[in-house]
């Protein structure tokens, strides 16, 4: 199909365009951007005017649940929830059951993506089975289609392992993306050490969980060579960290997860499971350097880290619920929130979940560039809606946002030129 | 702290009773008045009386208990109640049942009340989350976070020693960091008035930033409890030497045990309190556990006044109404 849409606010951080004009599709693929040839016999016009219109958002962080735990989520149902909110490029961890260190689960992955018309791209395991004791089959899985390799939220405790791993990886020019905590210092905790935890009685994690584990990383970076990315920093010790090693030219990137950008320690009030979450929700003063940092080039981009549950996973005592929140669906509506309140521009923003995120992970997503695949998003900033249960497309309906009023509504998504999702 | 309103009716009366946070100064004051109209009946020939007859309560502990599940148990059977004691951390949940599903199926027996013990933090919150309208629940301690009535009958236990909470110094002393009974004493003080409130311990058992609750913190015991009204001991499980968290139990008794000779730095008539189960050479010499200063056995018997004061309460049946 040939598709004209017209008159959209276009914001394309990766060619440095902000500006009003229309975008044409054929074959897939984008064949005129703003400025260039309005000669186009289109089969179908979108109007967008007033409407900003973004290349598909690139997610660093989400968890399908396939295979595994199809009872909280499938391919299926969350590609619906992905494309819903103009997300058409999904990195997914490793930590699926089984775990992806056989090239047959990323085969499988990337089959049921492939059905849902979604891009999922999958990260190999770092060690096997994410046990943190031997090398996983790193080159095998790369050549399998693997983007790069994780262990996923498992610690490794044996930093030999870790240096080893790294090193390996390093020496095929395989990118190790990296969860930052401290495997001891986690203890059995559930909730940021501080004045909350200690009022709440539930145990806590330190900040030092995460800048002591960060901090070794960084080290073993140096010795080991290769290009380490940095997932879900939530304290702002660690993003000092992260400063110093990028002012010294280390190559390092990170991310935080949306929900650290917005909520602390204190949200949790009494036992809110919803937002029980791992890193886990730091203080005011995290938050706030997360969010300058963000601004500043040192978080390079932010993912929905997404993990939706069944109901019953969070219906329990605080700690025994299971960690994690359905944040897929607003992703985008957070982040416009920071754009509104002045701590970001727009082209920060839509940086932050396309072209940058992309970039880490090599892939040609995330720019509207004549020639480059045509997967865009076009949103509505008019268009304010409260979250709630019932709309979420998601399985997972544990959002710690239920009632929160967010501006920036998709209404259609392209994943090669194909309308994945379009609002009724 | 809205949260905490799930403890109270729109009334503003006590509906479940989960912890001593939140609540104000005039309910505190209420329960414990309440409770000393309920101090008597322990020395009658008849233990009875019948403000909750007809109810069934439900003993409801997932983890062991001794003295607080029997004081709740006497308890409530001198209002009357129907008494049902469930052990439940060694039937349903080690065949797998959920905490909700448990839970319904007792509600389905049609009870009216749930004293709750359970080792998870906000366990009571859940369930007082969780039931059915008519049913009330009563903390009977939740992991770390709250253990309401024993905070209740230490007020009770002070009130009746020392008449007055604000000019009171009170110290409370160990292992603060995994002690339910430090955090609802403190919130119960701190509402009460206390202003020199103090909390003593090695910097492994202190949690941070406890400070935020309005309390001093001190690592050394002399100086915690120096010229002290009250001293509130806390048991510290043998579990912790097996932690990073202290070197021995002889190491701690040597500086933290309350010992007569430290026990000289508070003031004379200070008064010795414990929650109870002593560690005797632990955290407490047994010359201070039975001597004059110790007040530990009266605090088992304001427990029954003060459990029967909250369950005739949040079943609205205070002696005025009953």
């Amino acid at each position: 199909m040939r598709l004209r849409i017209r008159n959209g606010h276009i914001v394309d951080p990766a060619n440095g365009i902000d500006a009003v004009g229309d975008i044409c599709i054929a074959a897939g693929r984008i064949v005129s951007v703003p400025g260039a040839n309005t000669e186009f016999a289109a089969d179908r016009t979108i109007d967008a005017a007033a409407k900003l219109v973004i290349p598909g958002i690139v997610d660093l962080c989400a968890r399908f649940r396939e295979p595994g735990a199809e009872h909280k989520a499938t391919i299926a149902s969350e590609s619906k929830a992905a494309a819903s909110a103009g997300i058409t490029s999904i990195c997914c961890p490793p930590d699926t059951r089984p775990v992806i260190d056989t090239p047959a689960v990323v085969e499988l992955i990337h089959q049921r993506a492939e059905l849902n018309h979604t891009r999922i791209y999958a990260l190999g395991a770092l060690t096997h089975g994410l046990a943190g004791e031997r090398l996983a089959e790193m080159k095998t899985l790369m050549l399998a289609g693997c983007v790069g390799v994780s262990n996923g939220i498992q610690s490794i405790r044996n930093t030999e392992v870790l240096r080893r791993a790294m090193e390996y990886a390093a020496g095929f020019a395989i990118p190790v993306y990296f969860y930052p905590e401290d495997y001891y210092l986690r203890n059995d905790g559930v909730i940021h050490e501080g004045a909350t935890s200690t009022r709440l009685g539930l145990p806590p994690i330190p900040a030092t969980a995460e800048s002591v584990a960060v901090s070794q990383a960084l080290l073993l970076l140096e010795q080991a060579g290769g290009r380490l990315h940095i997932g879900r920093l939530s304290s702002a010790r660690s993003v000092e960290l992260i400063a110093a090693a990028k002012q010294r030219g280390l190559p390092v990137t990170a991310d935080t997860g949306i929900c650290y950008l917005h909520l602390c320690d204190t949200d949790i009030g009494n036992y809110d499971t919803s937002r029980h979450v791992i890193p886990p929700l730091r203080g005011q003063q995290d938050r706030q350097v997360l969010r300058e940092a963000l601004a500043q080039g040192v978080i390079d981009a932010v993912c929905s880290d997404h993990q939706p549950h069944d109901d019953d996973a969070k219906a329990a005592p605080f700690s025994e619920t299971e960690p994690g929140a359905s944040t897929i669906e607003v992703l985008f509506p957070l982040l416009y929130r920071l754009v509104a309140e002045g701590c970001l521009t727009l082209t920060q923003a839509v940086a932050a979940v396309t072209a940058t995120p992309a970039g880490i992970l090599g892939i040609e997503q995330g720019t509207l560039s004549v020639g480059a695949d045509a997967d865009l998003a076009i949103i509505d900033l008019n268009r304010t809606c409260a979250v709630s249960r019932e709309q979420m497309l998601s399985n997972g309906k544990n959002t710690p946002f239920i009632g929160w009023q967010l501006t920036g509504q998709v209404t259609h998504t392209l994943v090669h030129g194909r309308m994945v999702y379009e609002v009724a | 702290m809205t949260e905490n309103d799930i403890q109270l009716d729109h009334k503003g009366r006590l509906k479940h009773f989960l912890t001593t946070e939140g609540l104000s100064r005039q309910l505190l004051t209420d329960i414990l008045d309440t409770a000393a109209s309920f101090a008597e009946v322990g020395g009658r020939a008849v233990k009875k009386v019948p403000l909750l007859r007809g109810k069934t309560v439900i003993n409801l502990f997932f983890e062991p208990s001794t003295r607080t599940r029997t004081t709740f148990e006497l308890a409530a059977k001198r209002l009357s109640a129907d008494v049902l004691n469930l052990n439940i951390s060694t039937s349903s949940t080690s065949k797998g049942e959920s905490l909700q599903d448990t839970l319904h199926t007792l509600e389905a027996m049609h009870c009216d009340m749930f004293i709750v013990r359970h080792a998870s933090s906000g366990a009571a919150h859940f369930i007082a989350g969780q039931v059915a309208p008519g049913i009330s629940v009563i903390n009977g301690g939740d992991g770390r976070n709250a253990h309401p009535t024993q905070a209740l009958l230490d007020m009770y236990t002070i009130r009746q020693h020392k008449h007055d909470f604000p000019p009171l110094r009170i110290a409370i002393v160990g292992d603060v960091a995994h002690s339910r009974v430090a955090r609802s004493q403190i919130h119960a003080l701190k509402t009460l008035g206390v202003q020199d409130l103090r909390i003593v311990g090695p910097k492994t058992l202190i949690p941070a930033d406890i400070e935020a609750l309005g309390v001093r913190v001190f690592h050394e015991l002399e100086a915690g409890i120096e010229g002290a009204d009250v001293i509130t001991m806390l048991r510290l499980q043998r579990e912790r030497m097996r932690s990073a968290l202290l070197p021995s139990e002889h190491e701690y008794y040597a500086c933290y045990g309350l010992t007569e000779k430290k026990l000289k730095s508070a003031r004379k008539d200070v008064i010795v309190m414990h929650p109870g189960p002593i560690n005797r050479g632990v955290e407490i010499d047994t010359h201070v556990a039975d001597g004059p200063r110790s007040v530990i056995l009266q605090q088992v018997t304001h427990g029954i006044a003060i459990r029967m004061a909250v369950m005739a309460m949040v079943m609205g049946a205070g002696p005025e109404s009953g």
